[in-house]
């Protein structure tokens, strides 16, 4: 590491020199990033793409149209600037009505500049195909080959970084470097075994090791879903009227499989979007194609079918927006889009893609077996090995029994007929009577077979293909002209294709070389993960207005890269965590934090608190509770009582909470039942969505509740007493050993000698206390899991009260909640 | 063609990049690291506020206005008869009566002038009659959607599609918060309701959730069983005294690490931690009815001693605003009334009109009305026609988005007045038309907020609280 550290430094001053070379003049402005999102938030909505709402026949988003306002070189004798300026409300612009901020002073400057350049205009960044460039400065450095750990991405964090004086921080110290990798990687923290492993390697490559361990480990694609699942609004529940149940879990375990054996990206969106058309699809396929049936969806009975069906059309169709090109589309369901090129026509164009589902817009009646199940046509059946035996056993018994009812009933038939010997048929009834019971039984047991097997829903298309059509100010019920299926018409048009074009022509157009948006869209999401906020801030929107992106030459080449790859997703997600800029430390000056609260420039390492499901998957893991089950239906671990009670309908399936018991709750916070009309709590008081829409990103907060949540919950508090009775199982061990057993399992890092005595004062106080007050030490061991193990002893009670209240602590500080 | 775009945009693309590539931080950058912050600093009170605290009294379900609200008496000479098309215009219906004959169905309860200018109330609200000197009622409300969850959704967060922030949600980002120890943002959610239990819409988080705003901004529903607020007990065996430790350790040791990293979120968590803890004691006494006086537990009726009832809410609720909780929003279910009508509506009557008119008096006793604007209304109407079997007095309505009657009381709003007109079948407005997005819209400018000002940047757009469309305060309501 010192070896390393010695080597950035010779290369900072390197990097510093080559930077002050080149420096372009200072009053260069380029329209992308400094003019469009000007022009597009205070002008656009009435100067823009959308012919119907446009004002004095003036269009701002491009170069024709705006002539007769702008005088290229000449900002004084330009209309626009002028009206920017004025001081006359009935002149100025944007108008007071628009309620829009006014341009300050810096943005008429540059558009003045902009002007006096001559008022270039340029496409859209995002809609450009990227390019991979190394800066200039970075080509000399990797020519040098002293300096092997200098990566690509770091070329150009530091190129932007030496522009501003500043360079990248010290590297992370091992334990916290190994601590945020195992976060970032699996989602948990790092077992003993693990760290031991890694502290003890001192090879150059021991990092490098350790990222293909974790790379490998079957927690890396669990929780590369969970990013996954929220982006596709993922959910157990249908999310509208009585938010019914709904069973997509085969879904999830096909995304997870997917991050595991490291499906390429491309193949991945594809198979989602289309996997139902591919030819001869596999089960996988099918079960991908579930992507389509993950929208909200009413259950029948009050809505129109024709309304829930443009509902059901409009959200699939939004979802592809979101998840893969990064645009707003949806705002082009009544209009065109008031800020990208997106026409209502375009949007009906990607609309008819997805119209064609061969199933009902609305699910199915209460009671039967499909509505117990969660399935609603189409679906397939998915039975274990087992399952399929029992199945068939169950159908040849079924089929018996029935050839057996339907013979007694013709010889009763017969007998009625032919014989007045009613002995004979009352004996012949009640054989029927037996015979019918025993099938019905059967056919019970196989409807509760049925019951455990899973089922997928799948796409499907109908065979005559539904006309789509404009829709009038988006109204279900107003269809305006029929729309051919095709793609927004300002990005690189599909192949042409025989046939009529299809999902599959889309997905393939979604991942084609000349797609600008989707590995832009794609790594910049990764990107987030690993550093808090994408380079791309709104990585749902790479529209005109979104943010630019922080470092687009990176971007672009990390999108690059990832296409010639082959999309290898593992290969991506290492070459991120391998560069210095990942490994940087995020201990920093207040200086630095205040001046870059967020971050963008990454001088430091990112440091930013957990989401819910690893806060809560830790807490499992460093207890020792953790079940590390893969795949299945989701869990119910517990949540107080009653709150889906209190939102729920009468016939709401389910209405009531009726937590799992044994191991299941303790398993990944990935698997617990979503109703999306009430969440689990433990997961949405720390940011967690809905899931009702698609969400790219979470906010990220820290609230009273989340404190109160952490240091009240039942099963975190449980957990608590359970590494307790643990460590004090270890009956020769001081409290300092223990306490610094329990301080690295929680947290990774070895105690400060300060962090030390605090804690064993703060162990002794707890004990005080607990000495005085037997009731209370009593009401404190109703926590334990493990009753038959509990200390009889007074002293021993004190003990596991005190160290319950200590492993407490240590799980609610602010290091154990954070990325650091 | 082709080509040469392809050619130019390749050209200005590595003029951009080139751009960024050097000196844009005083500029660009520096914009790009503020627009955050720029648009949060933005809202705040736009011009002087009427009130400083609202109580929404949402009626999940939807209440019938015909019977409550907005009185027909002409309809009685047209019972059974055909809605002339001319008044509903083919306008859509929902499933359920989709091709149905449309006949109509008067209301079976009488109305009477009350109060100083006299304004009609049904025989079903007494008490409300009693204060209505107060209240100003909207006969000419309407809403886009014609079912419950849009109807709901669109109401509560602007658009009929989930994702968007709910008004309290709205308020507490852009006013923030009054007092140091409760939330700014209270849910009281009815655990029951007399009106029959198949009457009852679904509720969902998100009609008081963020959306897209930060969490920290989403409604904190209270519980009428166990903790009143999620997790805010401490567990068996911890008491004040172990908490105080427990949190002085951690607090101190979180300081120590804030001072080795440097980052200011740390005392942030810090300074959580002891709000949760100051939590712990404010929410109980704020629940605890026990210091309230005979008379006005009797003043909010019987139900009040039941937790989870209606009346129980709206005392906690005037509790909560004497505390300064911004925003409290009480959800009261089971008016879906499609069929047997006259009966469930008077179970629902009993439960709200009591304790809303309570509420109303309790306040303006303690000078409060004047500064707390009291809401009342459901997600829409319901139709004029009969859904179901029809007799003079049974019958049943099904939803109706193109009329419905809210009202709103004290937070600088004229008493004693209703709004709006309804044609004489309760059906179309015809004049001054509220739409909910006007409504809200004049919600938040009581609170002093211009809601075209009050916008966050997501998905490309300001998103505001009133949505894309344009919205118009309701100036003629304000006193």
């Amino acid at each position: 590491m010192n070896c390393f550290l010695k080597s950035l430094s010779v290369r900072f001053t390197l990097l510093v020199i080559t930077a002050c070379s080149g420096q372009l003049a200072a009053d260069d402005v380029s329209f992308n990033r400094d003019i469009r999102p000007l022009l597009s938030d205070r002008c656009f909505s009435c100067h823009g793409f959308d012919e119907e709402h446009r004002e004095a026949d003036l269009r701002l988003d491009r170069r024709e149209g705006a002539e007769d306002w702008l005088a290229p070189g000449e900002p004084d004798d330009s209309e626009i600037l002028r009206r920017i300026i004025s001081d006359d409300d009935d002149e100025v612009m944007p108008p007071p009505h628009a309620h829009k901020p006014r341009f300050t002073d810096a943005q008429i400057e540059l558009i003045r500049t902009w002007i006096k350049q001559g008022a270039p205009y340029e496409t859209h960044w995002s809609f450009v195909p990227p390019e991979s460039e190394l800066p200039a400065k970075m080509k000399i450095i990797t020519d040098d080959g002293n300096i092997p750990r200098l990566t690509e991405i770091d070329s150009f964090i530091l190129d932007r970084l030496n522009q501003e004086g500043q360079s990248i921080s010290n590297m992370a110290d091992k334990r916290t470097l190994f601590r945020r990798l195992s976060f970032d990687l699996t989602g948990l923290p790092p077992n003993a075994d693990q760290l031991k492993r890694f502290l003890q390697d001192d090879s150059e490559i021991a990092y490098e090791k350790a990222v293909d361990r974790l790379l490998e480990s079957e927690r890396y694609g669990e929780h590369m879903a969970r990013y996954w699942l929220d982006l596709v609004r993922f959910s157990d529940t249908n999310g509208l009227h009585h938010d019914h149940y709904r069973d997509m879990t085969p879904y999830r375990d096909w995304v997870i499989d997917s991050f595991n054996k490291n499906r390429p990206y491309n193949e991945f969106v594809i198979d989602q979007v289309a996997g139902d058309l591919v030819p001869n699809p596999t089960t996988d396929q099918l079960i991908a194609s579930g992507f389509n049936r993950l929208h909200l969806i009413i259950d029948v009975g009050t809505a129109l079918p024709e309304e829930s069906l443009n509902r059901n059309v409009i959200d699939r169709t939004t979802a592809v927006g979101t998840a893969f090109m990064g645009l707003t589309v949806q705002c082009a369901t009544c209009h065109d889009h008031k800020y990208d090129p997106i026409t209502q026509r375009d949007f009906y164009q990607l609309y008819a893609f997805f119209n064609n589902f061969d199933g009902q817009p609305e699910t199915g009646r209460r009671g039967t077996l499909d509505f117990k199940r969660g399935l609603q046509q189409p679906y397939i059946n998915l039975p274990s090995d087992e399952q399929k035996t029992q199945l068939a056993a169950l159908e040849l018994a079924i089929a018996a029994a029935q050839k057996l009812t339907r013979a007694t009933t013709n010889e009763i038939k017969v007998a009625q007929r032919s014989s007045i010997d009613s002995a004979k048929i009352t004996r012949l009834e009640n054989r029927l009577k037996v015979e019918t019971k025993k099938q019905k039984s059967l056919q019970q047991k196989r409807d509760q077979l049925m019951l455990k097997i899973p089922g997928a829903l799948v796409m499907k298309e109908r065979e005559k293909i539904r006309p789509a059509h404009l829709l009038v100010r988006g109204q279900y019920d107003q269809p305006g002209e029929v729309v051919e299926r095709n793609t927004p018409s300002f990005l690189p048009p599909m192949k042409d294709t025989e046939l009529t074009r299809n999902r599959l022509d889309l997905a393939k157009w979604l991942v084609s070389e000349e797609n600008p948006l989707t590995a832009r869209v794609t790594v910049n999401r990764f990107w987030q993960q690993f550093f808090g906020t994408g380079i791309v801030r709104t990585s749902e929107d790479f529209g005109a207005q979104g943010e630019v992106p922080s470092h687009p030459e990176l971007l672009d080449y990390l999108a690059v890269q990832l296409t010639q790859s082959n999309w290898d997703v593992k290969k991506l997600v290492k070459q991120i965590v391998m560069s210095a800029t990942y490994r940087q430390s995020s201990a920093a000056s207040p200086e630095s934090y205040a001046n870059d609260p967020k971050n963008r420039l990454l001088s430091r390492g990112a440091r930013f608190r957990l989401d819910a499901e690893v806060i809560r998957d830790q807490i499992l893991a460093v207890t020792g509770l953790l079940n590390d089950d893969l795949f299945g239906k989701s869990v119910k671990p517990p949540q107080p009582d009653g709150l889906w009670k209190l939102v729920a309908m009468p016939y709401s399936y389910p209405r009531i909470f009726e937590a799992d018991t044994g191991t299941k709750i303790y398993r990944r916070s990935l698997y617990t039942f979503w109703k999306r009309g009430l969440p689990p709590p433990q997961l949405t008081i720390f940011d967690a969505p809905t899931r009702e829409a698609c969400v790219a990103r979470r906010e990220r907060t820290n609230t009273p509740l989340q404190a109160l949540l952490l240091m009240n919950e039942q099963q975190y508090f449980q957990a608590s007493m359970h590494f307790a009775q643990t460590l004090l199982q270890r009956k020769h061990a001081s409290d300092s050993q223990r306490l610094q057993h329990a301080y690295e399992a929680v947290t990774t890092q070895l105690p400060s000698q300060s962090a030390q005595k605090r804690l064993l004062q703060g162990l002794q106080q707890f004990k005080t206390l607990y000495a005085d007050d037997e009731k209370l030490t009593a009401q404190m061991l109703t926590h334990s899991l493990s009753p038959d193990q509990l200390p009889t002893d007074q002293a021993g009670k004190v003990q596991l009260s005190a160290w319950t209240m200590l492993i407490h602590s240590l799980l609610n500080l602010d290091t154990t909640r954070a990325h650091e | 063609m082709h080509s040469l775009q392809q050619l130019s945009d390749r050209q200005n693309r590595r003029r951009f990049l080139k751009h960024n590539a050097m000196g844009l931080g005083a500029t660009a950058l520096g914009s790009l690291l503020s627009q955050q912050q720029a648009t949060a600093a933005e809202p705040g009170l736009h011009f002087a506020a009427k009130a400083k605290r609202v109580i929404f009294m949402f009626m999940a379900g939807a209440p019938s206005q015909i019977d409550l609200f907005d009185p027909k008496p002409e309809l009685d000479d047209m019972f059974e008869q055909p809605l002339p098309s001319s008044v509903s215009n083919g306008q859509r219906v929902t499933a359920m009566t989709k091709g149905k004959a449309q006949l109509i169905a008067p209301s079976m309860f009488k109305f009477a002038q009350k109060g100083q200018n006299g304004v009609y109330m049904s025989e079903l609200l007494p008490h409300l009659s009693d204060v209505v000197d107060d209240i100003c009622f909207i006969r000419s409300m309407n809403t886009d959607a014609i079912n419950h969850d849009p109807g709901k959704t669109l109401f509560c967060t602007g658009t009929e599609i989930p994702g968007s922030a709910s008004m309290g949600a709205w308020l507490s980002y852009g006013l923030g918060r009054i007092n140091e120890n409760l939330p700014d943002f209270v849910v009281l959610n009815s655990a029951f309701w007399t009106g029959g239990t198949g009457n009852v819409q679904a509720l969902y988080s998100r009609l008081w959730g963020s959306g897209y705003l930060p969490s920290k901004h989403q409604g904190v529903a209270f519980q009428p069983a166990g903790d009143p607020v999620l997790f805010l007990s401490n567990p068996n065996g911890v008491n004040r005294d172990s908490r105080r430790t427990m949190l002085d350790l951690v607090g101190k040791l979180n300081a120590e690490h804030h001072e080795q990293v440097g980052d200011p979120e740390i005392q942030t968590t810090i300074a959580q931690q002891e709000m949760a803890f100051r939590m712990q004691a404010s929410v109980p006494e704020l629940t605890d009815l026990d210091g309230e006086p005979q008379h006005i537990l009797e003043m909010y009726g019987p139900e009040v001693q039941k937790s989870g009832s209606f009346a129980r809410n709206c005392l906690l609720a005037r509790r909560m605003v004497e505390r300064d909780v911004r925003f409290v929003q009480l959800f009261h279910r089971g008016w879906d009334h499609h069929v047997g009508l006259p009966g469930k509506i008077k179970g629902q009557a009993y439960d709200v009109d009591q304790a809303a008119a309570a509420l109303l008096k309790d306040l303006k006793q303690r000078d409060l009305l004047k500064d707390t604007l009291v809401v009342f209304g459901g997600e829409f109407g319901r139709t004029t026609f009969c859904q179901g079997k029809l007799s003079h007095t049974n019958y049943g309505r099904d939803h109706h988005p193109r009329c419905f009657t809210a009202w709103m009381a004290g937070g600088g709003v004229k008493g004693g007045i209703s709004y709006g007109q309804t044609d004489e079948f309760s059906y179309n407005v015809v004049e001054n038309p509220v739409h909910v997005r006007d409504f809200n819209a004049t919600i938040l400018h009581q609170l002093g907020i211009d809601h075209n000002k009050l916008t966050f940047p997501y998905l490309g757009l300001d998103q505001k609280l009133t949505g894309v469309k344009e919205a118009h305060v309701v100036h003629d309501i304000l006193s």
